[in-house]
């Protein structure tokens, strides 16, 4: 599949790396004791030394820097034993120290690899650049009132991770695909909630367009989206106005860009002209971070089966498809409810009851997998009823809506409505003989030569049977009787 | 590296820090004989010589992750010129 846009002037290619912020699971900040909860009142989870007093100081966290590590090797990536953190010097009102400290010469996390699967089933390794450990700003609120903003430092001081992408992505939905797998992997790992609505994974995607071949573009940077969807967005405003600028002779300006939910374009922040002037340098209150290989070695000897190796397992043992499993493996959630549901059955009929029936049912219902009124093990019950041959294929799609509708087992409801599978040879032949009666003008065709009438009358006696026939059965004595 | 009148301007403007104009001349006199001092250490040789971050030989102290601090709103907006149900209230800064 061909990722070139096309434009007046002939094709051109994207360009897209991106920046993600994911906020650290923690019970506390990176800096300071202070609680990292969601949701508590204005300042509340502040101390004096998110707050900048003078004269506190930063003591890290150690759980973050474990944290950070963990996300490493689940990145497939150079862990760096010593890092430093530097100060980002910049003056804004949510951002009471005057600088954020973050690491920028030496993160704790170098090169690593994220490998994305497309629709069309290809799939692209991208690169990570680096990983690094920094403090979150404080919120601003802009509604309250006509000419103040309202801050609040809740967040002031929580650990974020940003991880940086190379510019290795093409589109999209690459891009897409790469912050919904980046998100699959944090939450496997634990190191982040993923949780975009509460901002805790926000990505800046840089974007530039080129002719094939020629040397990069310029780009520019979008901020802070905290939706697949807008992320998604975003690129393709930018891809269109960026072709649409340069096609009638103008330049694209390296720029920081914000993302318009109500317009879906983007639009250039006021300019400051010395937004870019961090003058980052060591922060004189933290020493280096060292850390052991021995320590690098426990946590990694800790690391859960992530979703790439699960899907390769699904794939290789259970004979799924690539696609499926991606689909199973995408949440932890979804891969253990599985898991449980397939042991010791038919792996590939379960995961076709998943991705089909559940996950269908669920998302017409509105609901998550964790709010399935079918458990795992209901919904294993059921598929074995099928594969023991109690009922129908078609039956069993009845039983399954009735099961999600009521949190009923499949036993007790072919129990309570008689929908038990007709493996009986005399019920089943009285049926094809009542078929054969009424439509013997078909039988006459069907003699001559009409082949094709064969379905039809597997159709006739599956409905007079109120679909309750074996249609194994059916076949075999359909033939024998026609013959 | 030499700082001049307009560097002086632009890292005070960094910095937030007010200068008058007839003081800039006079600062990056200052700033250029401080920048002088460190070329002049740049001539020593420092082949070989591990970067040194603490003369003290200590270690980054480390923290649990528990909850030990915040809840204090009414003290860490005590100092705020304007405040409002527990926010700080600061001239409108939107983008």
């Amino acid at each position: 599949m061909s990722n070139l846009v096309q434009g007046q002037t002939g094709e051109w290619e994207v360009v897209i790396g991106m920046e993600v912020h994911a906020q650290v699971t923690s019970h506390s900040k990176l800096f300071s004791g202070s609680s990292t909860a969601f949701g508590a009142g204005p300042n509340q989870n502040v101390s004096l030394v998110d707050a900048a007093m003078p004269g506190m100081l930063p003591v890290i966290n150690g759980a973050c820097v474990r944290q950070a590590i963990k996300t490493g090797l689940g990145l497939k990536a150079e862990i760096n034993l010593t890092s430093v953190f530097d100060r980002k010097n910049y003056f804004y009102a949510d951002l009471p120290q005057g600088y954020q400290i973050s690491q920028f010469k030496h993160p704790i996390v170098g090169e690593g690899v994220l490998t994305i699967e497309l629709s069309d089933g290809s799939s692209h390794a991208i690169g990570i650049e680096r990983l690094h450990l920094e403090q979150d700003a404080g919120k601003s609120l802009h509604d309250q009132h006509p000419s103040k903003s309202y801050i609040d430092l809740n967040r002031s001081g929580v650990a974020l991770m940003e991880i940086v992408s190379k510019p290795d992505l093409r589109s999209a939905e690459q891009a897409g695909a790469y912050i919904k797998k980046l998100r699959s992997i944090l939450r496997y790992l634990g190191t982040c909630d993923g949780n975009m609505e509460e901002g805790s994974l926000r990505a800046d995607v840089n974007v530039s367009v080129r002719k094939p071949g020629a040397p990069l573009g310029t780009r520019t940077e979008t901020k802070n989206l905290n939706s697949v969807r807008f992320i998604m967005q975003t690129i393709d405003a930018e891809v269109e106005r960026q072709i649409e600028v340069i096609e009638d002779g103008g330049e694209i300006f390296q720029e920081t860009r914000l993302f318009d939910t109500s317009t879906g374009m983007t639009r250039a922040m006021r300019s400051k002209e010395d937004a870019h002037d961090y003058r980052y340098f060591p922060d004189p209150d933290l020493l280096p971070l060292s850390v052991t290989q021995d320590y690098v070695d426990e946590i990694a000897a800790e690391l859960p089966e992530l979703p790439d190796d699960i899907r390769m397992r699904m794939v290789d043992e259970y004979g799924l498809s690539s696609y499926d499993a991606g689909v199973l493996t995408e949440e932890r959630e979804t891969a253990l409810f599985y898991e449980t549901a397939s042991a010791g059955r038919d792996r590939k009929i379960v995961a076709n009851w998943m991705s089909v029936e559940l996950f269908g049912a669920l998302n017409k219902a509105g609901k998550i997998l964790a709010e399935s009124p079918v458990s795992p093990a209901a919904l294993g019950e059921l598929v074995d009823l099928i594969t023991q041959g109690t009922i129908s294929g078609r039956i069993a799609k009845d039983v399954f809506a009735e099961m999600f509708e009521t949190g009923e087992a499949a036993a007790s409801i072919i129990e309570s409505k008689g929908l038990k599978q007709v493996s009986d040879t005399g019920a089943i032949e009285a049926l094809i003989d009542k078929v054969i009666a009424e439509n013997q003008d078909k039988v006459d065709e069907y003699r001559g030569g009409k082949d094709k009438l064969f379905g039809f009358f597997v159709g006739q006696t599956m409905k007079l049977s109120g679909g309750q026939a074996n249609p194994g059965m059916v076949n075999q004595m359909l033939k024998d009787k026609l013959k | 590296m030499s700082v001049d009148n307009n560097t002086v301007k632009k890292i005070a403007r960094l910095a937030r820090i007010h200068v008058d104009e007839d003081r800039r001349d006079a600062l990056a006199g200052e700033l250029n004989a401080i920048l002088s001092w460190i070329e002049e250490l740049e001539t020593v040789d420092t082949d070989n010589v591990e970067p040194l971050a603490s003369v003290t030989g200590h270690s980054l102290p480390i923290r649990d992750d528990v909850v030990s601090d915040g809840n204090k709103q009414e003290q860490v907006i005590a100092n705020a010129p304007e405040t409002t149900s527990g926010f700080f209230v600061v001239p409108k800064v939107v983008e």
